[in-house]
């Protein structure tokens, strides 16, 4: 199992893998929502938890493609599903080694972006809170998406098409936290309900997504 | 034709975007459903299937 | 096939009777509301589109399990012929409801609880279609449309509390309910339940076409195959 996991980090982790991209893709979003609706500090400040949280999800989406793509190409996914491990577990570790590798560092560089988008001083905390609690869930539901669309050729915009709405309620969820500390309002709610969810979504995905999987591969 | 007051554009328009969508997936269904049959009745002709209902 | 050939013309001629009288009947047959004034007669389409748009998603869901289950393949075509009706349907309320809600609420659209869940399905509605389309093995394809009817009623549920949560609404609670305090007026009520019994109807009609064109479909496919597997 730790052998799964430390292949998984590595192949992400190795020029080329994704995982840097997927940071970089991130930037890139923040970096572009100024210039959509202008430089003014306070509107700024105004849809910067959903600017990050948006960011945050479509930056996961593009990197699923390296959830199981290589590993279905190259026929490492037959041999894993041969292998003694269930399949949950194996979904799982892809899960938790994809947010290791997009979801946590995005979580840990969301607060220097919020500065630029001059965050109010109160959000910060929730902000990384909700969006450690939140990305998990993205990685998890994340797998459900890659494994449907699997194998098919123009395979890139469907899975945003199906994985996107799926998010909507970790979006809401993560993202009403830093609000609402930002508006001076409890932001503990929201953020119970976010945990909630994720812990939902991480038990039940990995048995939906393996049974997925197992209608791939037969 | 009743009276529709003020509101005439709104309800006309619900009433007319609605029987646009409706009819328009009707014939649609129509249309796929002579095609199938169509399709269906060329390929027992060309393989010598026996015709079933 | 048999049996649904048989059904299909009084199905339809019933379909075509209820909704004509409950439309006819809405519009020209009932007053105005004190309130609404005539943008009340939208009701009669507003109402019965919405609640298909649910029940539509709901009979794939059972159509998804009994494949799953049982692998009854005629259940699998059913619940794809259903997609694009529900879509519809759900696109009538919508639109219907944006209408209504320009001299009403003052707004063709806001983010309302209900509006956004209906945006919402719509956008499951599309994405079940689009997945149909792209997967080219007919029972892989079964399979995955499934099981992504299966995560998506269960997201669509989660979506439909978290936008509660999320937004306070416009919308007028349910105008059909056992609770009768809440109900529409009796007026209003008997060509809206004759309009609702055409929309089943016209659901039910539309499905069964659809689901015979998909069977027949897939047997001239199936032909087509073993033809050209002998010659």
């Amino acid at each position: 199992m730790r052998a799964l996991l430390a292949r998984e980090l590595t192949l992400a982790l190795r020029a080329g893998g994704g995982a840097p991209q997927g940071l970089v893709f991130f930037l890139i979003v923040v970096l572009l929502v100024p210039f959509g609706i202008g430089p003014a500090p306070d509107r700024l400040a105004g849809v910067a938890p959903g600017t990050l949280w948006i960011a945050a999800l479509l930056s996961c989406l593009m990197t699923l493609d390296r959830l199981f793509q290589t590993d279905f190409e190259d026929g490492s996914l037959d041999a894993l599903a041969l292998s003694p491990l269930p399949m949950e577990a194996v979904v799982a570790l892809k899960a938790l080694a994809h947010w290791l590798t997009t979801g946590l560092p995005l979580t840990l560089i969301a607060p220097l972006l919020a500065v630029t988008l001059n965050l109010p001083a109160s959000a910060y905390p929730w902000l990384v809170a909700g969006l450690l609690i939140g990305t998990p869930a993205l990685s998890m539901i994340g797998t459900i998406g890659a494994a449907l669309t699997l194998g098919l050729r123009r395979g890139g915009l469907l899975t945003g098409v199906l994985t996107l709405p799926l998010y909507i309620p970790t979006l809401i969820f993560g993202a009403r936290s830093a609000i609402a500390a930002a508006d001076g309002q409890d932001p503990v709610p929201a953020l119970a309900l976010s945990a909630a969810l994720t812990l939902a979504i991480a038990a039940a995905t990995p048995f939906a997504t393996a049974r997925i999987l197992a209608i791939q591969l037969r | 034709m009743p009276d529709l007051g003020t509101y005439a554009g709104a309800v006309l328009g619900a009433y007319g975007i609605s029987f646009a969508l409706l009819g328009g997936l009707v014939a649609l269904t129509l249309l796929r459903a002579a095609r199938a049959k169509k399709a269906l009745a060329a390929a027992e002709a060309r393989n010598g299937g026996i015709p079933n209902d | 096939m048999r049996l649904s050939g048989r059904v299909l013309p009084v199905l339809s001629a019933l379909a075509a009777v209820s909704l004509a009288a409950g439309l006819v009947w809405g519009f020209f047959f009932t007053p105005d509301d004190y309130q609404q004034g005539s943008t009340v007669k939208i009701i009669y389409l507003h109402v019965p589109a919405a609640l298909m748009a649910i029940n539509a998603w709901i009979m794939m869901l059972v159509a998804s399990l009994i494949w799953f289950i049982r692998r009854h393949h005629v259940s699998a075509l059913a619940a794809r012929a259903a997609a694009p009706v529900g879509a519809t349907f759900t696109l009538v309320a919508l639109a219907t409801g944006a209408i209504w809600g320009q001299p009403m609420w003052g707004t063709w659209w806001a983010w309302d609880p209900r509006l956004t869940s209906f945006l919402i399905l719509f956008v499951f509605y599309l994405g079940y279609i689009a997945l149909w389309e792209a997967v080219e093995d007919s029972e892989k394809a079964a399979d995955l449309t499934a099981a992504l009817c299966m995560v998506g009623s269960v997201f669509a549920l989660l979506s439909r509390y978290a936008v509660l949560f999320w937004n306070q609404g416009l919308h007028q609670g349910a105008s059909l309910s056992l609770d009768k305090e809440e109900n529409v007026a009796d007026v209003f009520y008997q060509p809206l339940l004759l309009s609702i019994a055409g929309f089943v109807l016209l659901f039910v009609v539309l499905v069964l076409i659809r689901t015979r064109t998909e069977i027949r479909l897939r047997r001239a496919a199936a032909l087509d195959q073993r033809g050209t597997a002998r010659a």
